[in-house]
């Protein structure tokens, strides 16, 4: 049966609170209504109000209050309702949560995960791609997950992580994206990379629902007889190096695409990388696809000219590929 | 009312230099002396100051590019002028070259092919630019040429402007791999087996001046940078130059030592290291003095007697190596050359000497003991006729009055030119220079 993007989270979470006592679940409406997007669904009813927590509508407390259980020995796993207001928690995060390890030698294992991203219309504040915010921060981890497998296995991982995890979902992937999911128990690594289709003339990096696009693309150039090999991060922090210089001496001609707006974005540590350690290799400027230093519009017309679309995918690699 | 910047002369010998980077844009302000450039030349890498002030309208030569002397790199001129393109260097085109032509055709590459090895022999011609653009590739494609001794010129480019992408060089070396391997220019002027198979621009048949030996797999290629063509040739000219002739002195430097002691806090007090260099500086003076065929040149028929006593010290650098010369050496006492030369070693490795700090030169010290030679036979620096190497000061038994005693030794050899120098002048000036060092310490 075709689990989605969303049941695929629910299910690990739902799984590891079965197994594990000290996981819990907190955040605004995730109890009585289960959650905006229904990701909490029937936890509240199956166990009880001790482990599924409705708070305040206020993230600085919910992460605040996850980070101070996580530090006498509970895993909690804190919603943002939409992760646009992580920005509300971002001093309990960088400050505290990431830094606990460094200062204490304690880990706060806390899982913080919410819908990101655009593509449904929903705004500058409904819309966003957060993780250029927290890219810097050394002590967290970030895991961007494109398929229902891996949110399911990368959740799994993320709560079983004795430091804490950033979980950004894609709310345009929620219920669009299925997979066939194993039975038995099972965890995607952090930190790790994974090809999605392999090809010899172009390597384009990307992560969350812009795999997508490049998949797309990927299809239509191929056709020109452009081989374009994609590469799904899934995770951020740790940015799985070995896999991107792999790819970008394999191709030698490189595409960096993300969600999140093009100034300061992951695109350019990526980039930087390449250059620094696989400059000997490269046969064409490396190029970056990102949505404009703006806001993300409102307007439906405007939020598809923001978002990078097939096409412009499609014309880059053409550009690229005859450079 | 522009004014052209031109590439200075360094140096009497140099004939070229190359643009390493421009300090200014094209249309930036620029102070009359302020840095505009810098250079590499086979003796010096220099800051070259602005030769007058207003806004650097345009750039003739590019970073990278190395040019003869004299050549105009680029143009300073007022506010709102109108650049005007390159000085009627050759038949000028008429265009700017601000971007090279985008005609880089196998005609041009075949042209850039054939000039190129003409340019190194013949009398100095303007090395304008009007089509010889370079032929763009990329890092990886540079590395695929260099692991298979490709001349990327030869590769036909069907990227963006002509541009020999990584496709491009394999399917050249998938295609000449039919015919005889990679085809490296020794190898192409060779009878090839198939000529028909051959890439369309086959390589010019230029005659190799070194052994020709084979392009391996198992290797790595490596342009020599400038300073290193310099010495090659500096080197291979002056073995053709002057039959070299070689003495060696063994030296007990037990009083060198003894006094280096004494002074050395004295010096210290002065802010100065007090090297055992300094001490062989002032002996190779005083032998200069009486042996003045040492500090002369050979200028056809004639022997030239210098005045001026000018050391130079060859600094060993990174990559290559530089004499930097202490002036006036013979009008300094002990405190003067240890300041000196400390000061030229310094600016040396930090890359701060001024192009006449290299010159003027009428003898020269290489330091071969710094890496533990005990001596060494070094080539002579041109227009000189002789050099003298220090070997390494290890402590050895020795016969002092019949009697085994240990005492620091040094070895210093004498490389000159036979053609004016004969074996009595030479060791007549190591004696003195011996005698010098041994001298007792009061």
């Amino acid at each position: 049966m075709q689990t989605t993007y969303l049941e695929a989270i629910r299910q690990a979470i739902w799984e590891e609170m079965e197994r594990d006592e000290s996981v819990y679940i907190l955040g605004e409406d995730v109890g009585i209504y289960g959650g905006a997007f229904k990701v909490t669904k029937g936890m509240l009813d199956h166990f009880g109000e001790n482990r599924v927590l409705d708070t305040p509508i206020s993230e600085s407390a919910i992460v605040g209050a996850a980070i101070g259980s996580a530090l006498v020995g509970m895993r909690p796993i804190a919603e943002m309702q939409f992760i646009d207001f992580i920005s509300c928690a971002f001093d309990q995060i960088v400050n505290f949560a990431a830094k606990c390890r460094y200062r204490w030698g304690a880990g706060v294992p806390i899982v913080v995960r919410g819908p990101c991203g655009g593509g449904v219309h929903g705004g500058p504040f409904h819309s966003q791609n957060v993780e250029s915010y927290f890219f810097n921060v050394p002590g967290l981890k970030i895991v961007c997950p494109s398929t229902a497998y891996d949110a399911k296995g990368l959740m799994k991982a993320a709560i079983r992580d004795d430091d804490p995890v950033l979980y950004f979902e894609h709310k345009y992937l929620y219920r669009r994206i299925k997979d066939e999911l194993p039975k038995e128990d099972f965890t995607v690594p952090i930190g790790k990379a994974k090809l999605r289709r392999e090809g010899d003339d172009i390597s384009i990096i990307t992560y969350g629902a812009m795999v997508y696009k490049a998949l797309d693309a990927a299809e239509e150039v191929a056709q020109d007889g452009i081989e374009v090999e994609v590469l799904d991060l899934r995770s951020l922090l740790p940015l799985d190096e070995e896999a991107i210089l792999e790819t970008a001496k394999k191709t030698s001609k490189i595409i960096v695409l993300h969600e999140a707006t093009l100034t300061g974005g992951p695109g350019g540590e990526i980039v930087a990388r390449i250059a620094e350690k696989a400059f000997d290799f490269l046969d064409g400027p490396i190029v970056r696809i990102a949505p404009p230093d703006t806001p993300v519009p409102y307007s439906p017309p405007l939020e598809e000219a923001f978002l990078p679309q097939v096409s412009d995918v499609v014309n880059k690699v053409r550009e690229l590929a005859s450079y | 009312m522009s004014v052209d910047v031109i590439m200075p002369q360094m140096g009497e010998s140099i004939a070229e230099g190359t643009m390493v980077k421009w300090l200014k844009k094209v249309g930036d302000r620029v102070q009359r002396d302020e840095p505009l450039f810098e250079i590499s030349t086979d003796k010096v890498d220099a800051e070259i100051p602005s030769p007058a002030e207003g806004i650097l309208l345009e750039i003739f030569v590019k970073e990278g590019e190395t040019v003869e002397i004299n050549t105009v790199v680029g143009r300073i001129g007022a506010e709102g002028e109108k650049p005007v393109g390159p000085p009627a260097q050759a038949e000028a085109p008429a265009e700017a070259p601000a971007e090279p032509a985008p005609t880089a055709t196998p005609v041009t590459t075949a042209a850039q092919a054939e000039a190129a090895p003409a340019a190194t022999t013949a009398a100095p011609t303007p090395v304008a630019r009007p089509g010889g653009a370079p032929v763009k590739s990329s890092p990886v494609v540079q590395n695929i040429a260099a692991e298979h001794g490709i001349d990327v010129s030869l590769v036909e480019g069907t990227g963006a402007g002509g541009r020999v992408t990584k496709k491009d060089i394999l399917r050249y070396i998938e295609q000449s791999a039919g015919v005889a391997g990679a085809p490296t220019p020794a190898q192409a002027a060779a009878p090839a087996a198939a000529p028909a198979a051959v890439p369309p621009t086959a390589p010019p048949a230029t005659a190799p001046s070194g052994p020709v030996f084979p392009s391996g797999q198992n290797e790595v290629r490596e342009e020599m940078n400038i300073m290193r063509k310099k010495i090659a040739e500096h080197m291979v000219m002056s073995k053709h130059t002057s039959p070299h002739v070689y003495s060696i002195f063994e030296i007990d430097m037990s009083n060198v030592v003894a006094r280096r002691n004494a002074l050395k806090p004295e010096f210290a007090a002065e802010g100065v290291k007090l090297t055992f260099l300094s001490f062989f500086m002032e002996a190779i003076i005083r032998g200069i003095k009486e042996y003045p065929i040492i500090n002369s040149s050979v200028d056809g028929d004639v022997i030239v007697y210098k005045k001026d006593v000018n050391i130079g010290v060859a600094v060993a650098l990174e990559n290559g190596l530089i004499v930097p010369v202490v002036k006036h050496a013979d009008q300094m006492n002990l405190l003067g050359l240890a300041k000196g030369a400390a000061d030229l070693a310094d600016r040396a490795r930090t890359k701060r000497l001024m192009p006449d700090d290299v010159q003027d030169g009428t003898f020269t010290i290489t330091n071969v003991g710094v890496f533990g030679s005990v001596f060494g036979l070094p080539i002579i620096n041109q227009p000189q006729v002789a050099i003298l190497g220090i070997g390494t000061i290890v402590k050895r038994p020795v016969v002092v009055d019949d009697m085994i005693a240990i005492r620091p030794i040094a070895h210093l050899s004498l490389s000159y030119d036979h053609r004016i120098v004969d074996g009595a002048d030479a060791s007549r000036f190591m004696s003195t220079v011996k005698n010098e060092l041994e001298k007792p310490f009061a």
